[in-house]
């Protein structure tokens, strides 16, 4: 459509702002880890006075930056490939069969979104502590209870994208496979997985974001050994001093896998959440 | 969140039912057998997961709503002495002020939640609407959006903490020294502005969500339609009116229930902003009944708190759905 010039005036303007708007944290992160503490204790500057890249060395000593950061990748990981696994079956089976109990599985897992964190954060300690106490398995403060966890905080949504995913791959491509001999298994993971990459895809992106931010379940259940990265950055602000150029430093270090992997996948995203969300 | 799955289904489950019955006769006595278990094995590692992690954790809480559970119970908690319905009675007498604050929390939560979402939604649909149309510089500009939404909450939200700080925030100085705009700096992360803060960055990780579905939403609207309005003489805004929003309505359905029900249990964004004790005006419940459980070791009055919460936000749910279907439905006939 052949748009008016007041219409491209209003839409340069707003884009420009929003871009503004969105960019300016990100500036500020960027250019304060390049200062040297005086510079961020003091009044404000929109330009380092004296560029250095001591806080990125620095960030590592302050605290033991690399070992949160491998407790981040694990759990975050470990808590994307098995939720992604498990939504695959789990969806494939709500979308290709009809069984008994398949309405009451869809709703309480659409429901399950619902919950506020808060709700399951003590329970969840105590269960952790009491299966410690019964059998002798670490849940409580180790990666495995974390990832744990994280796991079913994206599996709900996880499903029931993949669920919207699958539906629009045609029944016809897996019901030939079947004709032609494959077991549903099979017909799974030859045709249907692969059609519902960019589902898949998605899910897996959203999953691993989810798990690398989670805040509250971190900071409650971890200990010294299994801290993560979103409970790691608090060690920058002690009783005297608040390194806020190496907080910054190191927020930027943890920003960038998760950013540069989300915007080489966004196609992916775009194209799940388009078949999966939005019908 | 029905939207999704509904129309597809009914549509898709006849075909499924019927031909593969009929194309695969002669494997039907083999394969009976195996595919009456089968989606229940396929769905059992999910089944248990969700079990483990969230029904008995439900089932679990709603007890502990109903116990005196404070520290001294923590090592054993089946041992806490029952409250009855105590717990609840304390935290709907607002006159109480136990009460009274969660009346507080609950308002200004419900406040929040309003304007953040009015606001995501708002942005995210004129962002969307904007790049509706190819023009130089769209690939990157949308890349670019979507950063507030790829960042890791806690490393955002530290940033905005760093530039709403008092001395040597970024905010201060621009609206202090450099535009004279406040006579003295203004304190962000305490007191009434505290709300201010806390929406801005709200409103900053989220909108891009909006974004982000709307964006894909447009992707349905067929492109003669908007071809056969121009021809007609719409304008650019009578086609957005009578075009791209109608359209759009299944969309934002779906879109906005999820926005209110992220944006109401948000907990990440106020923790790291504020710390365990948020100020009174951006008391976001979660951080309040986490404060009541975990600060004042109340556990007991914490998952009664939650439960009314979970009531709360299933009425809200339930009839938005019912109100959301019954309009589809009556659109349909």
């Amino acid at each position: 459509m052949a748009a008016p010039p007041s219409f491209l005036w209003t839409r340069r303007v707003f884009l420009t702002l929003l871009t503004g708007f969105v960019l300016l944290p990100v500036y500020v992160m960027v250019s304060s880890s390049l200062k040297p503490l005086e510079d961020v204790t003091g009044s404000f500057r929109w330009l380092p006075t004296d560029l250095t890249i001591r806080p990125y060395i620095d960030i590592w000593s302050t605290v033991p930056l690399a070992k949160y950061f491998v407790n981040s990748l694990v759990v975050a990981g470990a808590a994307t490939v098995c939720s992604v696994v498990i939504a695959v079956f789990a969806a494939y089976a709500v979308s290709r069969y009809d069984f008994r109990g398949k309405r009451v599985f869809s709703v309480t897992v659409l429901s399950t979104q619902m919950f506020p964190g808060i709700l399951f954060l003590l329970p969840l300690f105590l269960i952790y502590v009491n299966i410690g106490n019964a059998t002798g398995i670490a849940l409580f403060g180790s990666r495995g209870g974390l990832i744990l966890t994280y796991l079913t905080f994206s599996l709900p949504f996880s499903i029931w994208m993949l669920i919207g995913y699958f539906d629009s791959v045609p029944r016809d491509l897996d019901e030939a496979a079947l004709v032609d001999g494959c077991g549903p298994l099979k017909a799974l993971f030859r045709v249907v997985v692969p059609a519902a990459i960019p589902g898949i895809v998605a899910v897996a992106v959203y999953a691993f974001m989810t798990a690398w931010g989670e805040v509250l379940f971190a900071s409650v259940m971890t200990n010294d050994t299994t801290r993560t990265l979103a409970v790691g950055l608090q060690g920058y602000s002690t009783q005297n001093d608040v390194y806020w150029n190496q907080i910054m430093a190191a927020s930027l270090v943890v920003s960038v896998p998760v950013v540069a992997g989300f915007l080489l996948l966004q196609r992916y995203l775009v194209a799940g959440l388009t078949a999966g969300a939005v019908k | 969140m029905t939207t999704t799955t509904a129309p597809a289904g009914p549509g898709g489950r006849t075909v499924g039912k019927s031909s593969p019955g009929a194309a695969r006769g002669p494997r039907r006595r083999t394969g009976r057998i195996r595919r009456i278990g089968l989606p229940y094995l396929l769905l059992l590692p999910a089944l248990l997961l969700e079990l483990l992690v969230h029904l008995v954790p439900m089932v679990i809480g709603i007890v502990m709503s109903f116990k005196e559970l404070t520290q001294f119970h923590i090592r054993d908690w089946t041992t806490a002495p029952w409250a009855g319905l105590d717990n609840y009675a304390m935290s709907v007498d607002f006159n109480a002020p136990v009460g009274e604050a969660l009346l507080h929390s609950f308002l200004v939560t419900c406040a929040f939640t309003l304007l953040s979402v009015g606001l995501c939604w708002f942005i995210g649909t004129a962002a969307a609407i904007c790049m509706q149309d190819t023009f130089r510089g769209r690939g990157l500009l949308r890349a670019l959006f979507l950063v507030p939404y790829a960042l890791p909450v806690y490393a955002a939200v530290i940033t905005w903490a760093f530039m709403f700080q008092h001395d040597n925030g970024l905010v201060n100085h621009v609206l202090h020294d450099q535009l004279g705009l406040t006579d003295k700096p203004s304190f962000w992360l305490i007191g009434d502005n505290s709300f201010i803060a806390l929406l801005v960055v709200s409103v900053w990780k989220g909108w891009p969500f909006a974004f982000l579905i709307v964006m894909a939403g447009l992707q349905n609207i067929p492109r003669e339609l908007y071809e056969a309005a121009a021809l007609d003489g719409a304008g650019v805004i009578q086609q957005i009116r009578r075009i791209t929003l109608p359209s759009l309505r299944p969309v934002n359905q779906v879109l906005v229930l999820v926005l209110f029900l992220w944006t109401f249990n948000d907990f990440n964004t106020p923790f790291v902003l504020f710390g365990k004790a948020a100020p009174e005006a951006a008391d976001l419940i979660s951080i309040h009944i986490y404060q009541s459980s975990f600060v004042t070791w109340n556990f007991g009055a914490g998952s009664a708190m939650s439960v009314l919460l979970l009531l709360f936000l299933l009425l809200v749910t339930g009839v938005y759905l019912f109100l959301t279907s019954r309009e589809r439905r009556s659109a349909r006939v």
